[in-house]
């Protein structure tokens, strides 16, 4: 029975004590769809020691929050956590279901989907709902062109999706809002469990860096070979910005992997971000998109970059690059300040 | 040790270009190569067969030319090879794909046990990352996504050890065997295959099972029929205003664009102190 499933829930991910900022967002995004149908947004939080995060998770939109708290699930685990969101599921039977594409959300729901033989549709960057149908559409970026597919589950209840972090957006917390908090048990023995944690190391890569830059200088093929990409390194050394690229730039050896910025890449959501002899292909731009301050240097006039761009430059970027490194040079001297980026 | 390593046919999406203006995809020379992923996780058995000893066989699901694929598995190193190929798979979403899957690895572990299953993170065209744990869930073994490193397999004890990459940083984790793992690239390089390898790869016939090899299989949790999930439309992205473009010449171009960044120096966290050095 389809019409016994209501309400939409998004996975709350845990992480040292604190919930990651794609489940803040999904809080957002959920609380739109849930509007729209008409039902409650509910956060499913699990974990140990975790009950105390349930207020925050109320005050970024949820208007219930489930809470499995238990020793066991201190680490996340497929097969703990698995079983902690199966049974909320099959008791309070939400019609849509949504998690973090993270590593631990993209495992834990496909997991789920296949013990509850329902559909899943995966890094998902887009969500809408069809009111009448009460049918969730989520579509993603699709192989093989400028194209994005929307991917439906019609026959199956819940209907769930992974989404990319940083592409919707978080409310602003009000710490007035009020909801209830559900706590369930789960009856799990650390002897049953397969699988251990024994040991987690943070290690800060370069690729959190450009996740979390402010700026960001990116550069195309555009740039016509490695000795003008110089030229992006340049630029960001003088402004204190982080350097990514496009994957036909990766692919070409200008830049390592780790560097590169869309759909198989970084999602960056700098303040700003400079989109230097880029296309604009939609695997790049859904990397990029959420930028504050777009500014797209590019001499094909009718370049998809300018689409997406807050201000166009239609021009060579090998003349323009030098002159703006130019700028910014004799402002330091002229000024006799120092550029620094806090 | 019996590792299983899942492959998958692709299109060699590094070739496909996409022209930007018209949107359209440019398969002039788009050719189905080993899912890359996949390469990985067939080197990363060769690696633990080196230590352990034992068999790698692979599985496809896919048409009769997978056949390609398979031969280019047994050329970094595997030993035997089984493609599951029928109409009544076409159309599969990745429930109906760790189904069909599924039932092959039991097929394959009723003729051999199998201690290990290893997938790739993901594949290139449908880039899901969903078959590998939902194999895991159909066969009742724990799934270890986002590896990036294998050490300490122990026959004796029926233990692994595993680093899972995270978010930031990555995990060290210890479970049973058998289990399913997902590897990163990271986890090894694809090296050169030995000569040797290449011609057993020429000559090989893998197994070819239809779904009526597979034993007791429910032909509505296959294909297209036992897909939750449809495509229900493609489109174009809705095309944005864009923003405002600077005009003039180069320099007058270079210009705005500094009282631009002057007016949102807020952002770019320009800080001007003063000379006193
Ligand atoms: C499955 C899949 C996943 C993908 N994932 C990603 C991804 O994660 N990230 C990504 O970036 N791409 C990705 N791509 C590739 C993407 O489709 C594009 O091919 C790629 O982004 C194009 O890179 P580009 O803009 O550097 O090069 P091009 O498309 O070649 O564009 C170069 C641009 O530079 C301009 N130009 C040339 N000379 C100059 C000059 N002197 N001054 C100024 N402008 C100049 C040209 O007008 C052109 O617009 C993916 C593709 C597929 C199929
Ligand atoms: C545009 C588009 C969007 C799609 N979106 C979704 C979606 O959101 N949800 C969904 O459920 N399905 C989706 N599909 C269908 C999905 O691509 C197929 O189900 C496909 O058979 C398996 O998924 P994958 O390619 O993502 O594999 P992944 O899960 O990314 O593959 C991981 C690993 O599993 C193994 N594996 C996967 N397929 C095979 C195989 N055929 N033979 C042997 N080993 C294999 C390999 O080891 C591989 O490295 C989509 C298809 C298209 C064309």
């Amino acid at each position: 029975m389809m019409e016994e499933y209501r309400g939409v829930w998004v996975f709350i991910e845990e992480n040292d004590g604190a919930i990651e900022g794609v489940s803040l967002e999904l809080l957002g995004a959920g609380r739109k769809l849930a509007e729209k149908l008409e039902v409650p947004l509910s956060g499913i939080l699990l974990g140990h020691e975790v009950t105390k995060l349930a207020k925050e998770v109320i005050s970024y939109g949820a208007d219930k929050v489930y809470v499995i708290d238990n020793p066991v699930l201190k680490d996340y685990r497929t097969e703990s956590y698995m079983k902690g969101v199966i049974k909320l599921a099959e008791t309070y039977k939400p019609e849509i279901f949504l998690y973090g594409a993270t590593p631990n959300g993209k495992d834990l729901a496909s997991a789920v989907a296949t013990d509850l033989s329902t559909g899943l549709t995966a890094d998902t960057t887009m969500l809408d709902v069809d009111i009448d149908k009460r049918l969730l559409e989520a579509s993603r970026p699709a192989f093989g062109g400028n194209i994005m597919a929307t991917i439906l589950c019609k026959k199956h209840r819940p209907q769930m999706a992974t989404v990319r972090p940083k592409v919707m957006k978080a409310l602003e917390p009000d710490s007035n809002r009020q909801g209830s908090i559900i706590e369930e048990t789960l009856n799990l023995k650390e002897e049953d469990m397969r699988t251990k944690v024994l040991k987690i190391v943070k290690e800060l890569t370069k690729k959190t860096n450009l996740a979390e830059a402010h700026v960001i200088v990116c550069g195309g093929k555009g740039l016509g070979d490695i000795h003008g990409f110089q030229l992006i390194h340049e630029f960001a050394d003088t402004i204190g910005a982080s350097v990514g690229g496009t994957r036909d730039v990766v692919e070409a050896g200008w830049l390592p992997h780790e560097f590169q910025v869309g759909q198989t890449g970084e999602t960056v959501t700098p303040k700003i971000y400079f989109a230097i002899g880029i296309s604009g292909a939609i695997q790049h731009v859904v990397g990029m998109k959420n930028s504050e301050l777009i500014i797209a240097i590019n001499k094909d006039p009718g370049a998809p970059i300018f689409e997406v761009a807050t201000y166009g430059i239609v021009g060579d970027a090998l003349e323009i690059l030098p002159k703006l490194i130019q700028q910014f040079k004799e402002m330091k001297t002229e000024k006799g300040g120092e550029i620094s980026y806090a | 040790m019996h590792i299983v390593v899942c492959v998958k046919q692709v299109p060699d999406t590094k070739i496909i270009k996409i022209n930007p203006k018209t949107n359209t995809l440019d398969r002039r020379s788009a050719p189905a190569i080993l899912n890359p992923y996949d390469a990985h996780a067939v080197q990363a058995a060769v690696k633990i067969r080196e230590e352990t000893g034992g068999m790698i066989s692979v599985l496809s699901m896919g048409p009769p030319q997978a056949v390609a694929i398979i031969k280019k598995s047994i050329e970094i190193g595997a030993d035997r090879g089984y493609l599951i190929s029928d109409r009544a798979f076409a159309g599969a979403d990745t429930l109906a794909t760790s189904y069909a899957l599924s039932k092959a690895l039991q097929k394959i572990a009723n003729e051999e046990p199998i201690d290990l299953v290893i997938c790739g993170k993901h594949a290139i065209d449908g880039d899901t990352g969903q078959v590998g744990p939902g194999i895991a869930r159909r066969l009742d073994i724990p799934p270890i996504t986002n590896v990036i490193e294998v050490s300490e397999v122990n026959k004796a004890e029926k233990t692994v050890l595993i680093k899972r990459k995270q978010i930031s940083g990555y995990e060290l984790i210890q479970t049973q065997l058998p289990c399913l793992l997902t590897v990163e690239k990271e986890i090894n390089s694809i090296l050169y295959s030995p000569l040797p390898n290449m011609l057993r790869a020429a000559r090989y016939e893998p197994v070819i099972w239809a779904v009526s090899d597979l034993g007791e299989v429910d032909k509505t949790q296959l294909g297209l029929k036992g897909s939750p999930t449809i495509v229900g439309k493609m489109f174009t992205p809705p095309k944005l205003e864009g923003g405002k473009k600077l005009e003039g010449s180069s320099d007058e171009q270079v210009s705005q664009l500094m009282d631009i960044l002057m007016e949102r120096k807020d952002l770019l966290k320009l800080k001007e102190t003063s000379t006193a050095n």
